[in-house]
């Protein structure tokens, strides 16, 4: 199991747009991946799990995934999230 | 026992001969499984119609992707993800499998718990979220209504020269049956001359019989049956003097219409010289081609209820102006009058109106428009762009007091404001006319000519209001005939007070199809006849054969009738007169 925290920069949080963003890259990993915020876990190949997590900018959430390729799933959504802000900025 | 004869409301002017297919659809409003009920058949329904619902995505992707804005095109993913989730899928395979639910009523529970999750979530750009899932999911249930039918008809016809014979049938299911090339005629057990069943079927040139009585228990599946959609007789296992005798008439009819489609190009000219424009009603995308077909000049009605009816869902503002769009550009340098939504009365759009008690006196029409501005505007917008080459006016339904259509025109010029404002070209002197189907418009016909620019007369409402008839009724649809007297002269004063007043009048309803009143709207001059397509040339033919002259005598003799039956007896036996050979086609309305 391989997990990371990453904080939500972008202004709008994971609104529809950067939700089907974040559930294509998961969706392409074999491992199972789920994404954590305020002790609530959703399955993060699920759009509607993705969605009910409203994450708003600023908020943190873990990212977890169990698999052989658990590490690079992880670190591909964390730079999604961190690095290319959702392509929104 | 032979030869069985059963009456109902004939729709389509055509007959034919064939085997009766009883069309049962399943009730499958949240139906439950019985025990050890067919779980793998909703399994693969709920499935087939998941991969149908994902490829109209993927195409409605696709076109959006034209767009200049990548937006919308981007909106469309979240619904195809949708399609996709694991958690989805699992839980209605789970609620179809361990609970014992039919698909439907799967995929229904399954949006009712989101929508509750969903609804606990405080973020708004979340909550509208909700939006896009109830659309995805609307999508599924019109397939899989669709995917049902479809099956059903399948599996139960056989051969071809198949009659369904059913109880009723939504516009939804007409258009699954029209797919099928073994359907010959329908007849149902309810539904009325104006019932979305009837404008379909004649739109789609089937034979078809409604509002007969009883009818599932005289007949039964594989009886052969004649369906004679001219006079509304069924004949339930001929005898073969009989069947020789409708094969007769079935010639006959064809024969004439055949000659009268030669003409039906020429003018609608009288012998001294009179003209008038003859156009076409229409609804269904697939009824455009029969606008050059039968020589139509323009649209004089395009309905636009089917655009809502068959969806279930809104169609948004593209849909809407891709669909005005292609009518108008068939029809240039021609016009199409688009008739905003008229919904209500008998068509109901089922999630926003709850039953009424007087439905025909309730929130229908310009007062439904009126009291929901979202969908009127999203409409009038559509309209309002497609009338950029300046072949489209616009009509509106239901129309009882002059101030209605001042807020109609207050509208129109806010949403012309914001057109400009985006740039976007329109037509500005676009023509707006009210629809005449309340008796209180022709009663101030002179007042109304301040604020339209046209009107348009809707004789099957109006002769419905004038008379207090509802013509579904069968204690009192009798009474019900768009030539009683009173209506006559409630066209007649809406002529005269428009004319006086330099605006023109158009008659859309079911009067501008019924050969024996052709006279009469000459005799009143009214400037257009809106028709369904295929009765466009044997109008042409009649009128080409009249003089304004002596129309205008017919017409003077009828107001002096007592009764519609008079009107009716009198007008039919003139035109015989002058037109033998009609007698084949002549809709029987004696009563």
């Amino acid at each position: 199991m391989y997990e990371k925290k990453a904080k939500i920069m972008n202004s709008l949080g994971i609104h529809a747009r950067p939700a089907s963003m974040l559930v294509k890259l998961a969706s392409n990993f074999e491992s199972k991946v789920e994404l954590e915020k305020d002790d609530i876990k959703v399955n993060a190949k699920s759009i509607m799990g993705v969605l009910m997590l409203a994450s708003e900018k600023g908020c943190e959430i873990i990212i977890r995934a169990e698999g052989e390729d658990e590490k690079e799933a992880v670190e591909s959504i964390v730079e999604l999230i961190e690095k290319r802000k959702f392509d929104e900025e | 026992m032979k030869n069985k004869i059963i009456r109902g409301i004939p729709v389509s002017p055509y007959l034919t001969i064939g085997k009766a297919f009883i069309y049962l659809p399943k009730d499958t409003t949240l139906r439950r499984l019985k025990r050890g009920g067919n779980i793998d058949g909703e399994i693969s329904l709920f499935e087939n119609t998941r991969k149908k619902s994902l490829e109209q995505l993927v195409e409605l992707k696709s076109e959006l992707k034209k767009l200049p804005s990548s937006q919308p095109a981007k909106l469309i993913d979240v619904q195809i993800l949708f399609l996709q989730d694991p958690s989805f899928l699992e839980d209605v395979e789970k609620r179809i499998r361990s609970d014992g639910e039919s698909a439907e009523g799967a995929i229904i529970k399954f949006l009712e718990s989101l929508e509750r999750d969903f609804k606990d979530i405080p973020s708004s750009y979340i909550g509208e979220r909700y939006f896009d899932v109830k659309d995805v999911g609307d999508r599924l249930i019109s397939n899989l209504h669709n995917e049902e039918v479809s099956e059903e008809v399948k599996m139960g016809l056989k051969g071809s020269n198949n009659i369904v014979v059913a109880k009723r049938l939504s516009p939804s299911e007409t258009v699954q049956m029209k797919n099928s090339d073994k359907i010959n005629g329908i007849i149902t057990e309810l539904g009325g001359k104006t019932s979305h069943i009837a404008i379909i079927a004649e739109a789609l040139n089937i034979p078809a019989v409604v509002g007969v009585n009883g009818l599932l228990d005289e007949i039964k599946s594989g009886d052969e049956v004649i369906v004679d959609g001219i006079s509304g007789i069924i004949v339930i296992d001929p005898n073969e003097k009989t069947k020789r005798r409708f094969e007769q008439k079935e010639k006959e009819a064809k024969r004439i219409r055949d000659e009268f489609f030669k003409g039906r190009e020429l003018p609608a000219t009288t012998i001294d010289g009179y003209s008038i424009d003859i156009a076409a009603n229409i609804e269904l995308p697939m009824e455009i081609s029969y606008i050059k077909k039968y020589g139509a000049k323009g649209v004089g009605l395009l309905r636009t209820e089917f655009l809502y009816l068959t969806s279930d869902s809104i169609p948004d503002e593209e849909v809407q102006y891709r669909f005005y769009s292609e009518v108008a550009d068939t029809c240039s340098p021609d016009y199409v009058i688009v008739r905003t939504f008229d919904l209500g009365g008998d068509k109901i759009f089922k999630t926003e109106i709850k039953e009424e008690a007087n439905p025909f006196l309730g929130w229908r029409g310009i007062r439904f428009a009126l009291s929901n501005e979202g969908i009127f505007r999203t409409q009038l917008r559509a309209i309002l762009r497609a009338s950029a080459k300046g072949n489209i006016r616009l009509l509106i339904p239901m129309v009882s007091t002059v101030g209605e259509m001042i807020k109609v025109r207050r509208i129109v010029g806010e949403i012309m404001e914001e057109l400009r404002t985006e740039g976007q070209s329109f037509d500005e002197n676009i023509e707006i006319g009210a629809m005449v189907e309340i008796p209180s418009i022709c009663l101030l016909a002179d007042r109304f000519a301040g604020v339209v620019d046209f009107f348009s007369i809707g004789t099957n409402d109006l002769t419905q209001y004038t008379l207090a008839v509802d013509r579904g009724n069968k204690r009192v649809f009798q009474l019900y005939d768009h030539l009683d007297p009173s209506v006559i002269k409630l066209m007649k004063m809406t002529v005269e007070k428009a004319h006086q007043n330099h605006k023109w009048v158009g008659v859309c309803g079911e009067i501008a199809g019924d050969l024996v009143a052709v006279p009469l709207l000459i005799g009143l001059e009214v400037d257009e006849f809106s028709v369904p397509p295929s009765f466009i040339p044997q109008i042409k033919n009649v009128i080409r054969g009249l003089s304004l002259k002596e129309a205008k005598e017919l017409l003077g003799q009828a107001e002096k009738k007592e009764s519609a039956i008079e009107v009716r007896r009198f007008l039919k036996n003139e035109l015989l007169k002058r037109f033998p050979s009609l007698k084949d086609i002549l809709v029987e309305a004696e009563k």
